[in-house]
């Protein structure tokens, strides 16, 4: 079946070219010595220069960056506990709402988020006098809502498929709720944790809409800067910042990619080495020399042969 | 299956406890677990049925039953994740009924064993003794005893997932020994083990429960399994009891038809008794063509003569002549015929066109036997049939 | 708060819930901030989209006002009028679903095969099949509709390639276009509808389809009448993700389509930082919620579905 040419294979191999080539070509041309974007004039690496001493572009990065880390971070204390409510929780009243408000931000169009957001802060501000002024607290209030429902779907997709009966062993040897969610289930679900941080942290760093919105005067994020650098055309400086985060993204998956791999090979590996420390140790006690262990020992050598099998 | 040294290792642990028990106020006559008229209901269906039981202290109880009789729930009130809708749960002379699991001096081993995958063996083992805050001696002390008991001592630096299915069963084991409860609890302790490593595992279960000493109630659907380990054994179906006994009373005396037909295959006839003396009684069956005479007194009320007879396939003869009694045979033909190694099941159409179980030893390996269609007899001896209630 | 009143109904878990102390807390946390930050501010663009816009800030009047001690609630339906007489919002709406479902369709059709051709990719190589797919929508999405820009353009990639063989002499008109605009969506979106059409397929028994081929179904006879009935909530969820935010795109219409682009997202946009006409952007916004109310609740259902179905594995 392997390398067989079907025509889904062939669609995904087209698929592929069709994500990554603009992306390519855009890294290209990053190079480009020409301001011409479309004429290649010669390698040069000038533009990179020209971008980090763009400060106003280089603040930007910072305030998003700050925005995302502290987003992600709420996103994934709310995500988590709503995916627990919503797993753990069969009934309350108000559930179906409850489910609703999680999965309504992950496809809500960003001009409405953005929209009653802002009017909301607007309204509140009129009322209660708070938030005073808008920028990097209301775009990070904004933020941490639509993220904390993506990370609600990845955390409790995996918090679905725990065991239940651990979190039970852990309360029937006289751990308390408590202790059992720390000391039990957040270790299971840590990767999860991870992977919803991590997007949450990447769709952040992204929202151009929802942020342009709720942001004041004070704060500009970086796709602030770059919509409206791009807006009056193409320019190389756009193509070399491109460039960096393609780069820093494809760095941040290819660390991802190579420690899964690894950690796949090594359990599998342990898994092997389990089995012929089961037939070594299973030798040694044949040495104490009774019937009865032999006949153990005949049993265990069909369930390990079985389970290398498998 | 144990070597001598880490038996004298589990009676030292054992005297240590009693004390214990005595601090705890029970009385030895008292059992050590009594469930008062336990009812669970879900959404307005019942699930446990005011179920009462008595288990004396050191007992291995099995509560027998297919999915759905509602022996999971009743081990899961015991455990303390469910509540009782109604009725009282008193171990150990204290009522626990409304205490949490962490807070109930029971343990469970888990049929999935719900070992913590991040731990090692010795982790697992040391858990349930870490929450109690012990120092760290005394928990290093516990931890290699119950290793040792179970003979995992090599393995304790392992994640569950390089341990084989028994290991992780011992592992569970040792862990629910651990805070030395003083009741256990096992859910289906064999479904995860395939069928060749179950006989072994419950014998080896048993023995170490015994030499601990720790009263146990254990919930299988397999009643070999519940025949093989438990003192005691109760029949659930559909949320309540049907019966409770020893392995031997159950199988030999069943009280009632359910009882009879959970158990093993019976055949099963109805008739009316004809007659009803001190020392016998003969029923009459229109399924049989002779009757049935049983060789001592059963005590049934007169006012409903209608009744069951109930006989087990192992308990019946298959002959080509005809059985010179006149009671306790009838004749039919071979029907079917199931080969199973140590005996053969023989199904006999009588000539009533009722089917009949006979089993046949298979005593010699090419003996001459009867075939397919073959006219046969099948008689019983006068002690065999057994009379249940309509 | 009357949603913390719980202690009704016994599921399976009924006994772990009551032990749960925090239980309240551990609701109450989320949901709180769902109704302030999510639920509350809809409420709000309801309220000032019947509104009047006044030169003020903020630019809109109160609906209830305290004059002289009178009460006076006045609910202006003026923006909702106005959004039925001018037929620019009108053609805005209906051209923003037309595009929405053209580019759902396409990425549909381009979107099933290669999630198909992943879930049957062997074991090793699907992780690494996933995370290409992923990548892309990790980087900025400005910057991939950006790379579009310099490919479309008139003296652009594509027309600078093509020119340059001799194939054209003028530059084919792309940018600008709602060519341009279906590119910019498809490309965008394609692995929001790659993404759920895979989990869906890759749960799939093998066997089923070894059945069907057993049972002498031909391989697309076996594909119609088994894998994509199947396979339906995966659709449907991936759809519903690249539909509803594709109907109210603003960053894509605005830098890869033209002048007659209409898309209510860019419109709505114009209408509030160009015009400052808070009232009417309300309306809009609130029309546009409306239309895709059942959309989204096709999704929720379909989505929930699908967890469940994880679940049951």
């Amino acid at each position: 079946m392997r390398n067989k040419i079907t025509f889904s294979n062939t669609i995904l191999i087209l698929g592929l070219v069709f994500l990554y080539l603009p992306m390519l070509i855009l890294v290209i041309y990053s190079f480009n010595e020409s301001r011409l974007v479309t004429v290649w004039a010669g390698f040069s690496t000038k533009w990179y220069g020209e971008l980090f001493e763009d400060q106003q572009l280089l603040e930007a990065i910072g305030m998003s960056l700050k925005i995302a880390f502290w987003s992600s971070c709420m996103a994934v204390v709310l995500g988590t506990m709503a995916a627990f409510v919503m797993t753990r929780y069969n009934r309350f009243r108000g559930k179906t709402a409850f489910s609703s408000m999680i999965t309504a931000p992950l496809v809500m169009p960003d001009v409405i988020t953005g929209l009653s957001l802002l009017l909301l802060f607007v309204a509140m501000a009129n009322s209660i006098g708070w938030p005073e002024e808008r920028g990097m607290l209301t775009i990070w209030i904004a933020h941490v809502t639509f993220c904390a429902a993506y990370a609600t779907v990845v955390i409790s997709s995996r918090l679905r498929e725990v065991d239940r009966s651990i979190e039970e062993a852990a309360m029937d040897l006289g751990a308390t709720p408590f202790k059992t969610f720390f000391q039990i289930t957040l270790p299971g679900i840590a990767p999860a944790l991870a992977a919803g941080w991590l997007l949450s942290f990447t769709l952040s760093l992204d929202d151009l809409v929802i942020a342009s919105f709720v942001s004041g005067p004070g704060a500009t994020t970086l796709p602030m800067v770059v919509f409206s650098s791009v807006r009056l055309g193409i320019t190389p400086k756009i193509n070399a910042l491109a460039t960096l985060i393609i780069l820093a993204v494809s760095l941040a998956a290819f660390i991802t990619w190579w420690f899964m791999r690894r950690q796949e090979a090594r359990r599998l590996q342990m898994m092997q080495l389990g089995d012929d420390f089961f037939d070594e140790s299973e030798e040694e006690s044949t040495k104490t020399g009774d019937i009865e262990r032999r006949r153990i020992k005949s049993t265990y050598r069909v369930e390990s042969t079985e389970s290398a099998a498998v | 299956m144990f070597k001598p040294d880490s038996r004298t290792a589990t009676v030292s642990a054992i005297s240590h406890k009693e004390p214990e028990k005595a601090v705890m106020g029970s009385t030895q006559d008292q059992p050590m677990l009594k469930i008062q008229n336990v009812t669970k209901t879900f959404d307005g269906a019942l699930a446990v049925d005011h179920v009462s039981l008595d288990i004396p202290k050191g007992e291995i109880f099995a509560l027998l039953g297919a999915s759905g009789s509602g022996k999971s729930t009743l081990l899961r009130m015991l455990a303390g994740f469910e509540k009782p809708t109604s009725g009282r749960i008193i171990l150990g002379g204290r009522d626990i009924t409304d205490l949490p699991p962490y807070e109930r001096p029971i343990n469970m081993m888990f049929q999935s064993y719900a070992l913590f995958p991040h731990m090692t063996v010795e982790q697992n083992i040391a858990y349930g003794l870490k929450q109690d805050n012990l120092p760290k001696q005394e928990i290093n002390a516990k931890v290699n005893e119950m290793l040792n008991l179970v003979h995992m001592t090599q393995y304790a630096r392992r994640k569950p997932h390089q341990l084989s299915g028994g290991q992780r069963q011992r592992v569970a084991l040792a862990r629910s020994l651990a805070k030395q409860p003083q009741l256990l609890l096992l859910d289906e302790p064999m479904g995860a083990l395939d069928k060749k490593l179950r006989t072994r595992m419950q014998l080896e279960l048993v023995e170490i429960i015994e030499q601990v000493g720790v009263t146990c109630l254990m919930v299988t659907h397999d009643q070999e399994e519940a025949m093989t380990m438990a003192h005691r054994i109760a029949i659930m179906d559909a949320g309540w009891i049907v019966q409770v006994g020893t392995p031997t009373d159950i199988y030999e005396t069943p009280n009632s038809r359910m009882a009879a037909e959970f158990i093993g295959s019976i055949n099963m006839f109805e008739g009316q008794i004809t007659q009803d003396e001190a020392d016998h009684v003969v029923i009459e069956s229109h399924l049989l063509n002779a009757p049935v005479r049983i060789g001592h007194g059963i005590a049934t009320a007169l006012e409903n003569p209608e009744v069951w007879i109930a006989i087990r396939p192992e308990k019946t003869r298959i002959t080509r002549e005809k059985p010179v009694t006149d009671s306790n045979w009838s004749s039919g033909v071979i029907d079917d015929i199931a080969y199973l190694g140590t005996h053969s099941v023989y199904y006999i159409r009588l000539d009533s066109g009722k089917i009949v179980q006979a089993n046949m030893a298979n005593t010699e390996r090419h003996g001459e036997r009867p075939t397919w269609n073959d006219p046969v007899y099948v008689s019983w001896e006068d002690s065999s049939p057994v009379v249940l209630n309509n | 708060m009357e949603v913390l009143n719980t202690q009704q109904g016994s599921s399976f878990s009924d006994g772990l819930k009551r032990l749960l102390p925090g239980r309240k807390f551990l609701i109450a946390t989320p949901y709180l901030w769902l109704m302030l930050f999510f639920l509350v501010p809809f409420a709000i663009v309801l309220k000032i989209s019947f509104s009047e816009m006044i030169m003020a800030i903020p630019p809109y009047s109160s609906l209830v006002e305290l004059v002289d001690e009178t009460l006076s609630i006045s609910i202006n339906l003026g923006n909702y009028l106005f959004l039925a007489e001018d037929d620019m919002y009108i053609k805005a709406y209906f051209s923003s679903i037309q595009i929405a479902f053209n580019a759902t369709l396409l990425c549909l059709l381009l979107g099933y095969p290669m999630a198909y051709a992943m879930a049957r990719a062997p074991q090793h190589m699907q992780t690494t099949l996933l995370l290409l797919i992923l990548l892309p929508s990790w980087t900025s999405f400005l910057i991939r509709i950006y790379a579009w820009m310099g490919i479309l353009k008139n003296n652009g990639l594509i027309n600078n390639l093509l020119m340059a063989l001799g194939i054209i002499d003028d530059p084919i008109i792309m940018m600008n276009t709602n060519f341009a605009v279906y590119v910019g969506i498809v490309y965008a979106y394609l692995p929001f509808m790659v993404l759920p059409l895979y989990a869906n397929l890759v749960k799939h028994d093998h066997s089923i389809l070894e059945a069907s081929a057993d049972l002498g179904a031909k391989p697309w006879k076996t594909f119609l009448s088994v894998t994509l009935p199947l396979s339906k909530s995966g659709v449907i969820a991936g759809s519903m993700l690249v539909f509803i935010p594709a109907v109210g795109e603003f960053v894509i219409p605005e830098l890869l389509g033209g002048p007659d682009t209409l898309m209510i997202g860019k419109v709505l946009w114009q209408e509030f930082f160009n015009n400052r006409d808070w009232p009417v952007a309300s309306a809009l916004a609130m029309v546009m919620l409306l239309l895709l109310i059942i959309p989204m609740a096709l999704f929720h259902h379909y989505q929930s579905k699908e967890l469940e179905s994880t679940n049951e594995k």
